[in-house]
């Protein structure tokens, strides 16, 4: 059971750095030389004591617990390194103190060796209650379609593959994080401010990555033949062995890029973005509408439509098939690489990063009718916008669970998707 | 290089509760992929919910063991219609991808802390499993033989048991496959559309095979949570259903004892290969620092996604089976 | 191929009196479509005002290159549903019903691109077909003294049907090992374990070796002289004329002619469809 805790491990990663980031502070002062968690516990600048905090490893043992002093200061020595969860036992709090975020009562979070790392239970009245709807609904708004334009790059190439070649490919997930882990290598060895020609490059590596695999992968598959189910189980191999090779160069952790990892947020009105956050909405306007031009204005777009309606009328009429499929992975590989350098600039970069977006842009294409790049990118604005609305009235662990709900409710009352055309049957 | 030790870890493995959980849930899969052409990528769903229906049924509501495994059978039942109704008449892929959304939104329900007084969340549950080692009659003591060992009498007692389910969920399928029943599966995996216009209800017995399938996979979902005595959501990960189609295709999809054989194999094969690397590590062969723990685990899933890739591509009928047969795929 | 068989003249008797006009009355009839509509995104497929099959005969169906001929097919059979219209088989109303109770009820299809059972045996594929079989039922399926009196009838009337129709040989080979033509032959013979009154077969001579052709006519027509009603989806002018009893023309979704097979080959409307329709070349429309 070693290898599921070591996957374990990396999702929770992956969870700690989606819901608890904010409330993480890191701390390298050990004071003796083991790995440990403290805090100090605090309500309307007053001290809270005797509040009881447990710490759990990934598979849910209890590893450690410590109660808050009269300081309202906890401290809890770890076993080592490694993916932990802390919990503030609501119970334990006085009567008029409560979690400001009743969300963030567990915080999941790794540790280095020797580390001692501080954790916020920020408590006092609920903010969110205090937040008025119209604004909150709004950063949401907003959230949802940065989200979204990101899930609807990397989901175009995805889309476009399967309606050209069949291929429900289960390793797309993977370009999305071979374009983020590429980029953070260039980025930290060049230094601050080498982000902005780092993601270039890594566009080009994801391409370079993406025509690779068709090359030396599913077009030989194809030539011999080989079953689309079995085509899919294979990209189900492919992403196991992508996703761990990088988690072998990269490691399990989750970090941020080295340039705008912290900005002060701009305030238009009711809704506040950072520049960073600024800059991927431009981007990625921009980027997908070129890809629009491109598909409805160029030869090659026309292609690369013609292919994925009627492969063989194509081919009759004088189409390089097999060009245009090469073509098309190159643009998703370096497209899905974008898309992860841009997750990367407004999260952070893991190695479970494209594999954890992989169900949301199937949710995205199936939504908007698999094998159509504007229904790709419809269906993803979808679920972007979908699951980052559903905090507002649902809990933000279950953000996800909105967009897959929506994909089956789909399924069930119109496979062909939000643009697809129904297909002939018989 | 010690090579008895890891053909000892390779043994112990293979004959271990994790060679029998992943045999029962490759055998639920083989009712789905390998008889019935279901392209079932949920099957830690089905796991899941076994599992949860032991503990949630012990631990959250102070209910019998014995009575949590029926739950967590009726649970799988449940799913399995609930899941089919609106996917089985998808095809193939769109199937593949609703069912392991499906898992996954079970998994992100079951941990989140809204399911908290039911589920335990992140916390998990544990120590529901009392009873199943309250009737171990085996004396205490560590047993083995020749070079495998079966631990102490507690994973001796979880590993007779788990055969023989094993052994049981064999024979059940054996029985099936080879009656009428087990020929209208087949008929669907070959061309459903072909079943459809001899008269079959393609939908009932592609529902049947889910079913049976899914409740076979809870049993090994159960196993497992019966021998660690804890439960967790993301035990649960997409992953499991990876490993146990790894293992179908590795014993031979649509083969009575191909998922035992394929569990067997592949337990053997990733705990001493496992251990070959620790001890390549500890004889400083490979720089222990560019081998650590992390590093140990990603080297194991990417060899397990290769050899998927490769069993596909080259012997999809797996190690056992007949080129024959699979050439004929269409 | 032109050349006529003379052992099982065409069937005129009951249609003598029946006037060649598409949608005409007929007095037995064992399938009745009326105002049978489908269309595929603002195109219409089929359009059928009204027809009817009669029993005991030879149909066949001609017309060019998306006529809407395997669209019928699949609308008749349950295996695609109709914008609107109704259709009645033996006075029964079948609108609505899965394409699996079509079957049942005994209209029964063979489709133009083969389906057989490729990993299949040739025996399990004809053993498969048998209707009421107890030992599809999970539970009985266990207990095999409940179906293998059952198992041994339906392997003996599946291994009399290879005979007639030349497989014996290939019993035990996978399906997937036939050749074009033994596919057709196999999947008619399998269609006959049903026990049907109605086969419908798209094609039957598609990608058939022409040395099997002739074998492949006789035994449509040993499936009428029978007693079953058989109706065929077929490009080729000299077969149709030759095993026909009756041929209807669509085009365009609709009937266009009907009529004896020598009133049809001189029929205007018939020979306008075709002119400039390249009816020499199978169907594309089944193979989505």
């Amino acid at each position: 059971m070693r290898s599921l805790a070591t996957l374990v491990l990396g999702v929770l990663l992956v969870v700690a750095a989606l819901g608890a980031g904010g409330a993480l502070a890191e701390d390298d002062n050990a004071e003796d030389g083991g790995e440990a968690i403290r805090g100090t516990l605090t309500a309307e600048g007053e001290p809270v004591p005797g509040v009881t905090i447990v710490a759990f490893d990934a598979d849910g043992n209890e590893v450690g617990a410590g109660q808050s002093d009269d300081q309202g200061e906890w401290r809890i020595p770890m076993p080592g390194p490694g993916e932990y969860s802390a919990t503030l036992d609501e119970a334990t709090l006085p009567d008029d103190v409560e979690l400001r975020d009743p969300e963030r009562g567990t915080l999941e979070f790794s540790l280095r060796t020797g580390q001692e790392r501080t954790l916020l239970f920020p408590l006092g009245e609920d903010e969110r209650v205090l937040a008025r709807f119209l604004p909150r609904a709004s950063q949401a708004l907003l959230n949802g379609i940065i989200f979204g334009l990101i899930i609807a790059m990397a989901a175009i190439g995805l889309s476009l593959v399967f309606g050209t070649t069949g291929l429900v490919n289960f390793a797309h997930g993977e370009l999305v994080t071979f374009g983020a882990v590429m980029a953070f290598f260039i980025n930290v060895a060049a230094g601050p401010g080498s982000l902005l020609w780092a993601a270039p490059v890594a566009v080009i590596g994801g391409a370079a990555l993406g025509a690779g695999l068709e090359r030396g992968l599913w077009r030989p598959l194809r030539d011999r033949k080989t079953g689309l189910i079995q085509l899919l189980v294979i990209s189900i191999g492919l992403s196991l062995l992508l996703r761990n090779l990088i988690q072998l160069f990269y490691g399990g952790r989750s970090r941020p890029y080295l340039d705008y990892a912290v900005q002060q947020a701009l305030q238009f009105g009711w809704v506040r973005i950072t520049p960073r956050d600024l800059i991927v909405v431009v981007a990625s306007l921009i980027v997908l509408s070129s890809v629009g031009v491109l598909l409805l204005k160029t030869r090659l777009g026309k292609a690369m439509r013609a292919v994925s309606d009627n492969r063989d009328l194509a081919e009759s009429s004088g189409i390089d098939v097999k060009q245009v499929i090469l073509i098309i992975w190159l643009m998703g590989g370096g497209l899905a690489a974008l898309g992860g350098v841009f997750l990367g600039v407004v999260e952070n970069v893991s190695y479970l990063m494209g594999f954890r977006l992989l169900l949301l842009m199937f949710a995205g294409v199936i939504l908007g009718g698999l094998g159509t790049a504007f229904g790709a990118m419809v269906g993803s604005m979808v679920v972007g916008i979908v699951t980052e609305m559903s905090t507002l009235w649902f809990s933000t662990e279950l953000k996800f669970v909105w967009a897959l709900a929506i994909m089956a409710l789909v399924l069930l009352l119109r496979p062909q998707g939000i643009l697809g055309v129904k297909e002939r049957i018989g | 290089m010690d090579f008895e030790r890891i053909l000892i870890d390779g043994l112990r493995a293979a004959v271990g509760p994790e060679a029998v959980i992943y045999a029962l849930a490759a055998i639920g899969l083989n009712m789905h992929f390998g008889y019935t052409g279901l392209l079932n990528f949920g099957q830690a769903g089905f796991m899941l919910v076994g599992a949860y229906g032991v503990s949630i049924t012990v631990v959250t509501f102070g209910g019998s063991m014995w009575l949590g495994i029926l739950v967590g059978l009726l649970a799988a039942a449940f799913l399995a219609l609930l899941l089919g109704i609106p996917t089985l008449r998808l095809r193939a892929d769109y199937l593949a991808i609703v069912t392991i959304a499906a898992a996954e939104i079970l998994r992100f329900v079951f941990r989140s802390s809204a399911a908290n007084p039911v589920t335990r969340g992140v916390f998990g549950q544990q120590q529901f499993a009392d009873a199943f080692y309250a009737i171990n009659p085996i004396p205490e003591g560590a047993y083995g033989f020749w070079l495998i060992s079966f631990g102490s009498h507690r994973r001796l007692w979880v590993i007779v048991v788990g055969w023989g389910l094993v052994l049981l969920c064999c024979l059940l399928v054996w029985a099936l496959v080879r009656s009428p029943w087990g020929r209208v599966l087949k008929s669907i995996r070959e061309d459903e559309d072909a079943a459809r216009s001899l008269g079959k209800n393609v939908f009932s017995y592609k529902m049947q095979s889910l079913v049976l399938g899914g409740a076979i996979g809870s049993l090994g979902g159960m196993v497992l949570v019966i021998f660690q005595q804890q439960n967790h959501p993301d035990i649960w990960l997409p992953l499991v259903t990876f490993y146990a189609y790894t293992i179908l295709i590795l014993g031979g999809p649509a083969r009575v004892f191909g998922p035992v054989a394929g569990s067997v194999i592949f337990w053997f094969l990733l705990s001493s290969f496992d251990t070959f690397l620790r001890q390549a590590r500890a004889t400083g062969v490979v720089p222990p620092e560019l081998l650590g723990t992390e590093a140990l685990g990603a080297i194991r899933l990417a060899t397990v996604g290769l050899a998927l890739m490769l069993l596909m591509a080259f012997r999809p009928q797996g190690i056992f089976g007949h080129r024959r047969e699979m050439q004929l795929d269409v | 191929m032109s050349e006529r068989s003379s052992a099982s003249p065409p069937v005129v008797g009951p249609l003598a009196d029946v006037q060649p006009e598409p949608g005409v009355e007929k007095p037995d009839p064992i399938l009745v479509a009326h105002n049978v509509r489908r269309s595929f995104g603002g195109l219409t497929a089929v359009d059928v005002a009204h027809l009817e099959i009669q029993r005991g005969i030879i149909t066949g169906l001609i017309g060019p290159n998306g006529a809407g001929k395997t669209t019928f097919f699949n609308l008749m059979t349950g295996f695609d549903r109709p914008d609107r219209g109704e259709w009645r088989f033996n006075d029964e109303s079948l609108a609505g019903m899965p394409s699996y109770k079509v079957a049942r009820k005994g209209m029964v299809r063979t489709f133009q691109l083969t389906k057989t059972l490729a990993r299949m045996p040739v025996i399990e594929n004809m053993k498969l077909a048998a209707t009421e079989q107890t030992g599809e039922r999970f539970l009985v399926s266990l207990i095999p003294p409940l179906w293998r009196a059952q198992e041994q009838a339906i392997e003996d009337r599946a291994d009399e049907l290879l005979k007639r129709f030349q497989l014996h040989d290939k019993r035990e080979d996978f399906a997937g090992t036939l050749s074009g033509g033994q596919r057709k032959l196999l999947e008619m013979a399998r269609a006959l374990m049903v026990e049907p009154e109605l086969v419908m077969l798209d094609e039957p001579m598609a990608g058939v070796n022409p040395a099997l052709v002739q074998s492949l006519l006789q035994h449509v027509k040993g499936l009428r002289d029978e007693g079953r009603t058989v109706v065929f989806v077929e490009h080729d002018m000299d077969v149709v004329m030759d095993i026909s009893d009756w041929v209807v023309c669509m085009a365009e979704g609709r009937i266009i002619a009907e009529g004896t097979p020598e009133s049809i080959g001189n029929n205007p409307a018939v020979i306008d469809a075709y002119l400039g329709a390249r009816h020499d070349e199978p169907e594309q429309e089944a193979t989505a």
